[in-house]
């Protein structure tokens, strides 16, 4: 038996997959639905100062990508922290997590950039006897427009601050949640690591437009005639999320800092990844508000089947086990060669392979055999580039073959050779450089 | 209807379904697809390289372009594209036998079984085209010359399209009193609803320069000689004249032995389908697509027994696959291997055929016999071989001036689209003569 639960930064959940901080974690009613579903925990919706309540836009606040059948593929939102009065989801979250005791629940910050306003708040949630807290340094609209989100998130020295105050302040657990609205990831990760963070999460949304209406001229999110950028999640985010997780994982400053991974969870599968890129759990909310909360059943089935197939018994067996094959470019092998390869039985002969090849790569697959519609690689031109497989539509009908025996014809080199990076190659200036010195 | 009262042997009568189930019967084959059907259909087309459904299309209409522009929300740059190859894509997406041309060539077909739904995706972006009651082609610059198009049908109609876009002045002839040939009067109703032949007709000669002269035969009303002196050129699309005969004895004289195109024409004709006299026994002899066009009608005006017999074996038919299966879903029993011997009669009226069938007699009882075993044609001037006149690559006769095209010419499919593409041909071909 395979065993989910994990402890991320001391807060115990019986399964890796949280909702994160977002609408559907706004409300006890909805939080308690989650919970019933399966869901391990939840980030409660990011609660703001005492006050006015934030008056969100009437008009439309979510916008999408669809693929052709209408399958959600992207999803952005300008939706600001919690419109809710703050004594309600305080008393909201108290009654939840003493209902709740076995799953983790988290709730999202954000006030301004003050000492004294990040104090007030803390001592108000920790009455909650919530599991901890997560700081909202990523939100990519209207709020960062008022100093607090990504604004924030976008300065590491902010974000060290006002972790460092956190940290001060409160014996809870402190979640740094980062924006990828940054050049480079690992500052903002480094900061909050500097600042004491017990943990960072990422990602959060990107900025995005989602479309322009040709005939209003407008933008598809459309409130009364003007459109502003919203922050983008869902399926199309997850390889941006998956690079800047593997980013802070192998970071020398941050590696073993704990992440949650956020950015286009769909199904076990995309958990398991992030998890295989040092991930301690994940946080879901584009795949819950398109399908509702049942998604997690499937998560949970899926993982476990997984981990039983490879005889993980636990989370921590496979986290992280994919973080050592990540390198930069430079190191890699440039002696290790693969030529394409198709299986006949499988080709449809749709011709996609060939024409990519020969207007947009090395013109390497013959469209004919004799006069006879057949696709073939020509090995002399094939440098293993993969855009035939990737364009191929029948899986698993082209695939790229590792060449170990004989000469390579377009190369004239063996196949086999010692494994050779760019840092040691004759055509680097440096490695020449070196050599002269 | 067991109600129908016996007047004599034959039990004939009309309106044997009232007419909310003969309008069900006789409404359209295949729905339209809908917007979103088209756009996800659309998704289905891999967009091959060199596309094999674009080669098996006696048009070759560029198909995974035209696909593409409709999943791209481009319906009338897919009509052009279609209508670039083939004026007469709208018909074509409803009557081409797609199963075993573009549709069979398609590689989902080879991956899935199921193609892409080539035809109704046309058919979506041609009427896209139609409903907008503009034209998509203009006519080139008057060029003075003027063509002679005998015969109104689907070759004739393609080569004066082409030949008035180029600027030329066509005048059409044709003996019916409609144009569009066989599409108007002699396809299955259900396939073409909604006057579905003459609003492509009248959509296609709508971009000018085609005066249209019905009512006038080739031969009757005009001469050969006459037009090739008095235009420029002159384009054969004379479609078959005659229809073949059984060589049995009774056929012409029998009552309720005809002939099925005779009775196809006059269903298409009709103002009221509930008033075509139609047989409770019927027996179609022939195994094309007029011989299931015919058994299928019958059985929708509410024939009881509806049998096609086909002197030869079921893959020998000329109607595909699909049309078979129309005909069997519809409730026609096809026999095949059933050779007809003998027309039996009643009182002067038809009562039963005699077959054979492997050497044994079988008898079918019949109060109609609809003969559909082909059509011939019967024009006079250019070199003939049989009925049909020869013609080359060009589509040229062997008379100067003249080229001629669709089913009156040696080879072709004898389908619409093979028809599209030899008016396509012969235009083509004038077009560089003229100069």
């Amino acid at each position: 038996m395979v065993d989910l639960r994990t402890s991320f930064v001391g807060v115990k959940s019986p399964n890796p997959f949280w909702l994160a901080s977002a609408p559907p974690t706004d409300r006890k009613t909805n939080v308690e639905r989650a919970f019933r579903a399966g869901w391990g925990g939840v980030v409660w919706k990011t609660l703001g100062e005492a006050g006015p309540p934030v008056v969100n836009v009437s008009g439309p606040r979510y916008g999408a990508m669809h693929g052709p059948d209408r399958r959600l593929i992207a999803f952005n939102n300008i939706e600001l922290i919690t419109d809710r009065d703050l004594e309600i989801n305080l008393q909201e979250i108290k009654q939840v997590k003493r209902e709740w005791r076995d799953r983790a629940l988290v709730v999202s910050l954000m006030v301004p950039c003050e000492e004294d306003a990040w104090k007030k708040i803390l001592a108000r949630v920790e009455e909650t006897e919530c599991d901890g807290i997560e700081l909202n340094f990523g939100c990519p609209h209207g709020m960062s427009e008022r100093g607090m989100g990504s604004a924030v998130g976008q300065v590491p020295e902010y974000i060290e601050m006002v972790t460092r105050w956190c940290k001060q302040h409160t014996r809870m657990p402190v979640i740094v949640k980062l924006t990828p609205n940054i050049s480079d990831i690992r500052r903002p990760a480094r900061a909050a690591h500097a600042g004491g963070a017990d943990a960072v999460s990422l990602i959060n949304t990107i900025n995005s437009i989602m479309g322009i209406d040709l005939d209003k001229m407008t933008l598809d999110v459309d409130i009364g005639g003007k459109g502003t950028h919203g922050g983008m999640c869902g399926p199309a985010v997850k390889p941006i999320a998956l690079s800047m997780v593997s980013e802070i994982a192998r970071d020398k400053e941050t590696a073993g800092l704990p992440i949650s991974a956020i950015g286009g969870v769909t199904t076990w599968r995309d958990a398991a990844e992030f998890i295989a890129l040092g991930a301690g759990n994940v946080q879901v909310c584009t795949a819950a508000m398109t399908y509702g909360f049942k998604v997690v059943q499937e998560m949970i089935s899926g993982l476990s089947q997984y981990m039983e197939r490879k005889g993980y018994a636990s989370i921590e067996d496979f986290r992280g086990a994919a973080i050592p094959k990540v390198t930069d470019w430079q190191y890699l092998n440039l002696n290790y060669v693969v030529k394409a390869e198709i299986n006949q039985d499988l080709c449809i002969k749709c011709g996609r392979c060939h024409i990519a090849c020969e207007d947009t790569s090395h013109q390497a697959i013959w469209p004919r055999v004799d006069g006879v519609r057949k696709f073939v690689v020509n090995e002399a031109e094939c440098v293993g580039c993969n855009l035939c497989v990737l364009v191929c539509p029948v899986e698993q009908c082209i695939t790229l073959v590792h060449k170990t025996d004989g000469v390579d014809p377009r190369t004239g080199l063996p196949y086999s050779r010692p494994p050779g990076d760019w840092t040691k190659h004759p055509n680097n200036p440096a490695v020449g450089k070196q050599a002269a010195e | 209807m067991s109600s129908v009262a016996h007047t004599s042997h034959a039990d004939i009568a009309a309106g044997r379904l009232d007419s909310e189930r003969l309008k069900a019967n006789f409404a359209d084959l295949h729905p339209p697809l809908d917007p979103h059907e088209a756009r996800i259909e659309a998704e289905r087309c891999y967009f091959c390289y060199d596309a094999p459904c674009q080669q098996a299309c006696p048009t070759a209409i560029d198909i995974p372009l035209f696909i593409r522009e409709i999943a791209a929300g481009n319906s009338l740059g897919a009509a052009k594209t279609i209508l670039d190859s083939n004026i007469m894509g709208g018909m074509c997406a409803r009557v081409c036998p797609t199963e075993e041309l573009c549709e069979e060539a398609c590689v989902r077909e080879m991956a899935e079984g199921k193609p892409v739904k080539i035809g109704p995706l046309q058919r979506y972006a041609v009427d896209a085209q139609m409903a907008t009651g503009r034209h998509p082609f203009t006519r080139a610059p008057a060029s003075g010359r003027r063509i002679a198009v005998v015969g109104a049908g689907p070759a004739g109609l393609a080569c004066a399209h082409a030949l008035a876009v180029a600027g030329h002045a066509v005048t059409m002839f044709d003996a019916r009193a409609k144009v569009a040939g066989l599409n108007e009067y002699g396809i299955a109703a259900y396939k073409t609803p909604d006057d579905f032949a003459a609003r492509e007709a009248a959509f296609i000669l709508s971009v000018g320069g085609v005066e249209t002269k019905t009512g006038v035969a080739l031969g009757r009303d005009v001469s050969l000689e006459t037009l090739t002196r008095d235009y420029d050129a002159v384009f054969l699309s004379l479609g078959l004249v005659g229809v073949n005969k059984l060589g049995l004895a009774g056929e012409d004289t029998l009552q309720n032995v005809r002939d099925a195109v005779a009775f196809i024409a006059e269903l298409r004709q009709t103002r009221d389908l509930a008033s075509i006299p139609i047989g409770r026994r019927v027996v179609v002899i022939g195994g094309g697509m007029t011989a299931v066009d015919a058994a299928v009608q019958s059985k929708r005006l509410g024939a009881e027994q509806v049998t096609i017999a086909y002197r030869r074996g079921i893959d020998d038919m000329k109607a595909s696959a699909y049309e078979r299966e129309l005909a069997q879903t519809s409730g026609v029993t096809i026999r095949p291997w059933a050779r007809p011997m003998a027309l039996e009669g009643h009182d002067g009226a038809v009562s039963g055929v005699l077959f054979e069938s492997a050497g044994a007699p079988f008898r079918l009882e019949a109060d109609v016999v609809l003969v559909a075993i082909g059509q011939t044609g019967a024009p006079s001037g250019p070199a003939m071989q049989g009925a049909k006149i020869v013609v080359d690559e060009q589509r040229r006769t062997s008379l100067p001036k003249v080229w001629a095209g669709g089913d009156c010419v040696v080879g072709g499919l004898d389908l619409t689209v093979s028809a599209v593409e030899d008016g396509k041909r012969a235009a083509r071909s004038i077009i560089a003569a003229l100069g």
